[in-house]
């Protein structure tokens, strides 16, 4: 009954009145940050009366619907070039963090215990390192204890934005990788077996001895699983934690980068965590529906301001304040209203 | 009786034209509503193989016969080399060994039911065997990941490895490391799905043997096993290959519970213990993050499963047909 009322009254509003009145923000993308969406448009629903109808079917389906105009924004773990924003006429920002870790099962080595650097995880994922006391591995790592057991090489097998992230981070730190694999949502795998979703990956190292993989910093975290440290391009080892995540962010030049292109991983300074992530939001500048455009960034402004700690409960890492002023300012500048 | 001759007397010659002309159209009408019902399958099937066509012709132009037997699937290479040796081998093998397993075991358990059951242990079996029919795959998926392939890891597969080390060709089937995903984890899971399709239609078809036959051949000293291969296996011997291509139908286009123990891998090795992939699998992990040439190479390998059942079914009414017929001399 109540969902034939919504339609009627859209109905009705939209054929009597010409001021076009709030409508849900429809948008659709990235599966990553589905969570602390739905959770932010709960709490804005409740503060505001508007709704937001998030669906979570991938980057690509996101980038795909946004050029197709059927949704008022697109939400895409990999950023667009600035050239294919300016080709569809779009405007891009990040809108909030995640960070992947590597994780392990070793028995008898505890959670943050293990330091890799990129090169080294890099020729695990290669299949160049094959056993755990292999001497790169201990030349990071002098007072563990390895095994000199095999490695079993944990991946995912579905196309996903943290696989990009991670491989994107592997090219940077080892021109093997970058010849050899790349980076992609879904790339050929040299060695390894594929797990499905985070929680595949997870699910697979827990079971796993002598295992390593690498998942959300989100789903480390809740599964206690034993995440690594990771030596970052300043060349100091740092652990997963929210300051480093946050330091990342804040020292990647994104007033630079048109578009806000930046790949968050391999940051320069000192407590930046090599492997972070935004996932961003995509807008059409010049919107067919002005209103339903001005509704999404009142949300996205709330989200922002409202949203920091909803985003930490779920493990999600907000913007830093600088970074939001500048959207701020992107908004005023690129979105016509 | 009376009173129905007294209607049609009263009824008149002209009212019965009407009355029937009435009954023709009610057959007209069904005739045609159930005709249109089975033309739309054809409607159906056509616009999904024009849609396939369509969505995987780029792949088609790019590739060409190459994707056939080319073994790299590097989506993130510029520009991206597909090929679908790699799903296309694990697709056969899973069926393979999944119905390597279940075809015997299956037809067992149904001679057990029909032949040498005990009248009470009958409806137990016969509904854990439906039971089975009826768990979702995603269970049996996980079910595999988490129970099936660690006791496979831990157990079963060093086992064989060690026993077939060092001899020819089985040596390199059984060869380790032994994993938890693995094309032998998924075709057991395949085989333990399946097991129902084949169990209960040739359960069916055994109870369709004329009792006289049976007890004729009882009669003239034929042990229960000659009784079912001489007497019971080739009267109903259509009924099973048809039970049997169900199965082999669902094993070689199941997805879910493969893509969760498999491993996802696109290399061939020649190992069963090694991870591999399935088309179903592959489509089904990497087509939501999919775009351009990827895309349509996934809806290229969807038409190519479309194809491979297709064929399989085919060659099967073919052999089914050849059998009837030598029976038939």
């Amino acid at each position: 009954m109540n969902f034939i009322k919504t339609i009627v009254a859209a109905g009705l509003v939209a054929a009597t009145t010409t001021a076009a009145f709030a409508a849900d923000i429809t948008g659709a993308g990235a599966t990553f940050p589905f969570p602390i969406y739905s959770k932010w448009a709960d709490a804005y629903k409740k503060e505001t009366g508007n709704g937001l109808n998030y669906q979570s079917i991938g980057s690509g389906g996101g980038i795909k619907q946004i050029q197709a105009k059927t949704v008022t924004f697109g939400a895409s773990d990999a950023p667009l070039k600035a050239e294919q924003l300016e080709k569809d006429g779009l405007a891009q920002w990040p809108m909030v963090m995640g960070a992947i870790v590597p994780v392990v099962n070793l028995e008898g080595v505890k959670a943050g215990e293990l330091v890799f650097d990129g090169e080294t995880l890099a020729n695990i994922y290669l299949g160049k390192i094959t056993k755990w006391d292999d001497a790169a591995i201990k030349k990071l790592n002098p007072n563990v204890k390895l095994p000199s057991d095999a490695i079993t090489v944990v991946r995912r097998s579905d196309g996903s934005g943290t696989t990009f992230n991670f491989t994107n981070y592997l090219s940077k730190a080892s021109a093997d990788w970058k010849s050899k694999v790349g980076e992609g949502t879904a790339v050929e795998w040299p060695v390894g077996v594929g797990a499905k979703g985070n929680e595949g990956v997870s699910g697979n190292i827990s079971q796993t001895k002598n295992s390593i993989g690498y998942v959300e910093y989100a789903y480390a975290k809740q599964n206690k699983l034993t995440y690594t440290g990771l030596v970052n391009k300043a060349g100091k080892p740092v652990q997963p934690t929210v300051e480093a995540f946050q330091a990342a962010a804040s020292n990647a030049d994104w007033a630079k980068a048109p578009g806000y292109y930046v790949i968050l991983t391999d940051q320069p300074g000192d407590k930046s965590w090599p492997i972070t992530a935004a996932t961003f939001i995509l807008m059409h500048k010049d919107a067919t529906d002005k209103a339903a455009s001005q509704e999404a960034i009142k949300f996205f402004r709330w989200a922002f301001k409202n949203g920091g700690k909803a985003a930490e409960e779920l493990d999600y890492i907000p913007m830093p304040d600088s970074v939001v002023q500048l959207i701020e300012k992107t908004w005023a500048a690129e979105i016509k209203s | 009786m009376a009173v129905q001759s007294d209607i049609v007397d009263d009824a008149g010659p002209y009212d019965r034209a009407k009355a029937l002309s009435a009954f023709k159209l009610g057959d007209v009408t069904f005739y045609w509503i159930t005709r249109l019902s089975a033309i739309s399958v054809l409607l159906i099937l056509g616009g999904i193989i024009l849609s396939l066509i369509v969505g995987a012709f780029p792949a088609m132009k790019e590739y060409g016969f190459a994707f056939l037997w080319t073994q790299r699937w590097a989506p993130s290479a510029d520009p991206p080399v597909l090929g679908a040796l790699g799903p296309m081998y694990g697709t056969l093998v899973t069926s393979f060994i999944a119905m390597l397993i279940a075809i015997p075991v299956g037809l067992g358990i149904a001679i057990f039911l029909t032949e040498l059951c005990p009248q009470w242990l009958r409806r137990p079996i016969g509904m854990a065997i439906e039971l089975l029919a009826g768990i979702p795959s995603i269970i049996y998926g996980m079910w595999g990941f988490f129970v099936l392939g660690p006791f496979l890891a831990n157990t079963f597969q060093p086992f064989m490895i060690k026993i077939f080390d060092g001899v020819p060709v089985l040596g390199a089937i059984f060869a380790g490391p032994p994993s938890y995903l693995s094309l032998f984890n998924a075709a057991l899971i395949l085989a333990i799905m399946v097991l129902p399709f084949i169990t209960s239609i040739s359960v069916d078809v055994f109870k369709t043997v004329p009792p006289v036959l049976k007890e004729a051949a009882y009669g003239v000293g034929c042990t229960t096993w000659e009784v079912v291969r001489s007497v019971v296996i080739p009267y109903t011997r259509v009924g099973i290959i048809g039970g049997v291509m169900l199965a082999l139908g669902r094993a070689l286009g199941e997805t879910m519970a493969v893509t969760f123990i498999i491993g996802n891998s696109f290399r061939i090795s020649s190992s069963i213990f090694a991870p591999g992939t399935t088309i179903s699998a592959a489509i089904a992990s990497e087509f939501a993050e999919s775009d351009g040439l990827h895309q349509s190479g996934l809806i290229l390998l969807g038409l190519l499963l479309f194809v491979l059942t297709f064929f399989v079914l085919a060659g099967a009414r073919l052999m089914l047909m050849r059998l009837e017929k030598k029976a038939g001399k």
